[in-house]
């Protein structure tokens, strides 16, 4: 869907998206629960700008508590949305860990610049066909984002 | 869609049937068959599920606009009654609260902009904030955001953004009470400090139309429309403070909805009663927001006012209404013989009040509410204007646009958004963006046609049509 193509990982692409009418469903898949959660950002950030062209020049750290799996997907992306949007930046790669229910994320990019070429925002996570599943010996995490 | 699953209950209404084993659920949609066949099954799902939420009153509707969103359908509306443990639920109005439509009317004729088309469109590409990313040149301190959240339009007004006596053509005046800025997260209050005046992306726009046809002359009189007239419309919402009270409440109105045992159909809908802690909170930081999308839209129109005036000295920008279409709103609604508060749900629907419905300015007072179903850059918008069958019909609300008819994903393996933006210059219609990805995502043919959705809308007794808006420049977000 993005300009880029979703990297492979373990003969599987790292992240995918499925069809919704109104706005983008997004697949993140890895080894854990994290891996998956990272893979589900760079779908979700894919959509604003092309990860390939961005420079890693400033670091965001985003924190969160939850104990339901599949609520920490949308509020992992909701942090990260957050935080991106608040320092003006465009995220292109991602790290997660979990302490039991804290959750402790950091991710790269750069700021805005003028000549870069933009996607389309995305406004938040949904909780839309929403599940987070051991599958083929990994995870997957998938959920709507409404852009 | 499957038609099996549904009974006509007139030419342009449908029932849907229940299914044996499974829960009742009160749910209509409007539209033709045609427009019904070609919606996704989900759209049912989801208006069944919303029908199964608490404190329902009558049924859960969809307009003839209506596809696949999250929780509820986009073209939802539902109507709750908290004397009966109605909910309100922040999967109803969507994260981009109060996303809307500000229309101006012009003095202007479509032969004095024709010949300055490209350059007024390269000057509001230059002078309105649009995309993602990009930020306005106002910059708010803390005191004067919340100033915002509780005056609306109301402030930018105060603040020279335009005009008191416009302010008459704003829902609700221009500005919503209830408003709770202290149930605003500091997050979402530091995301909203550089968008006030920005339009966002995805599907918003500021467009410059022509009047193409009247369908209606003497509403078309009540607003001011004639043949040839330059129009503007502007399509926005809350920004980044609404999409992130969106996402906070989400999971707030979730675990609300576990802690209170409200079964959900969908986690999407995750909602609380109205008079339940959560259930105020929500109210409070929403209705902030609902006042934040005014004042923002109220900045945008300041802008292209100044960009107007820059080769037209002479053009007057008028409001000719202002209405949003991602909302939850106490109305007071007749319901089995009696008025009942309600809280009324448009994710993706637009209020549109009756001819002679006391909340409207006494120029609309007979032809009823201005109500706009935005088209596609390609093709073109309607005015239409609310009906007196509305009430009862949809509890005041119509379409808010023509409807996607096809994902993000398909638009963007059929379409390229050079492709489209050459082929638009082609038949007069100008884009300016910063996304060839977004033109393709909203071209034309993703979306429903919108001659038939305002017809279908004209039909089922919602609104009826004034006047079709065709475009002239579009910049997109």
């Amino acid at each position: 869907m993005p300009a880029q193509t979703s990297e492979q990982q373990h003969g599987a692409q790292r992240f995918d998206y499925f069809e919704h009418d109104a706005d983008i469903g997004i697949i993140g898949r890895g080894a854990t629960v994290e891996q998956a959660f990272e893979s589900a950002a760079e779908a979700a950030f894919a959509v604003t700008a092309d990860l390939r062209s961005l420079r890693e020049t400033q670091e965001v750290s985003v924190s969160f508590v939850e104990d339901d799996l599949e609520l920490a997907l949308p509020q992992w992306l909701n942090a990260l949305i957050g935080a991106a949007r608040e320092r003006a930046v465009a995220l292109r790669r991602f790290a997660l860990s979990r302490d039991g229910s804290r959750w402790s994320g950091r991710a790269w990019g750069e700021p805005w610049r003028a000549d870069m070429e933009r996607g389309t925002e995305v406004k938040g996570a949904t909780l839309t066909m929403l599940s987070v599943k051991q599958r083929d010996g990994g995870w997957e995490a998938r959920c709507v984002i409404d852009v | 869609m499957d038609l099996e699953r549904l009974e006509p209950t007139g030419p342009w209404t449908w029932r849907v049937k229940r299914e044996a084993g499974a829960a009742r659920a009160e749910a209509v949609l409007y539209g033709d068959a045609e427009l019904l066949r070609t919606m996704d099954d989900k759209v049912l799902e989801q208006i069944t599920n919303v029908a199964r939420l608490p404190g329902l009153v009558g049924p859960a509707l969809a307009m003839p606009d209506a596809h696949w969103g999250y929780g509820f359908p986009i073209g939802g509306v539902a109507a709750f009654d908290p004397e009966r443990g109605g909910i309100i639920s922040a999967g109803g109005v969507g994260f981009d609260i109060s996303c809307g439509i500000r229309c101006l009317r012009t003095n202007l004729a479509s032969e004095q902009v024709a010949h300055l088309a490209p350059k007024l469109a390269d000057s509001l590409y230059r002078d309105i904030p649009a995309g993602v990313g990009v930020e306005g040149d106002l910059r708010l301190s803390a005191g004067e955001l919340d100033a915002v959240l509780l005056g609306g339009a109301r402030w930018a007004v105060q603040r020279r953004f335009g005009e008191e006596s416009e302010l008459e053509y704003v829902e609700e005046h221009g500005r919503v009470s209830g408003a709770r800025p202290e149930n605003v997260s500091a997050l979402a209050k530091k995301r909203q400090r550089g968008e006030m005046g920005t339009l966002g992306s995805g599907n918003h726009y500021l467009e410059v139309q022509v009047v193409e046809r009247i369908h209606d002359a003497a509403a078309a009189k009540a607003y001011g429309l004639r043949t040839g007239q330059i129009i503007v419309s502007i399509h926005c919402g809350s920004r980044g403070l609404g999409h992130q009270i969106g996402t906070e409440f989400l999971i707030t109105l979730a675990k609300a909805a576990g802690r209170l045992g409200i079964a959900l159909p969908d986690r999407e809908l995750a909602c609380a009663p109205v008079r339940s802690p959560e259930g105020e909170q929500y109210i409070g930081a929403m209705n902030a927001a609902i006042n934040c999308a005014l004042a923002n839209r109220q900045i945008l129109t300041h802008l292209t006012r100044r960009t107007f005036a820059h080769f037209f000295p002479d053009a007057r920008l008028e409001t000719l209404f202002d209405v949003s279409h991602n909302t939850c709103k106490p109305e007071r609604h007749e319901a089995n013989g009696r008025s009942h508060l309600l809280w009324v749900h448009r994710k993706g629907a637009t209020r549109a009040l009756a001819p002679g419905h006391p909340e409207l300015p006494e120029r609309y007072r007979d032809a009823g509410q201005p109500v706009v179903i935005g088209g596609s850059m390609g093709t073109g918008s309607y005015v239409l204007a609310g009906m007196d069958s509305s009430e009862a019909r949809a509890w005041s609300s119509a379409s808010h646009g023509a409807g996607r008819a096809m994902s993000r994903h398909q638009a963007l393996k059929q379409w390229q958004g050079r492709q489209l933006v050459d082929a638009l210059r082609e038949r007069g219609i100008l884009i300016r963006t910063r996304s060839m990805r977004g033109v393709a995502e909203e071209a034309p043919g993703a979306y429903k046609d919108v001659d038939r959705v305002a017809e279908a809308t004209e039909g089922a007794g919602l609104a009826s049509r004034v006047a079709f808006l065709r475009p002239l420049v579009c910049v997109k977000g």
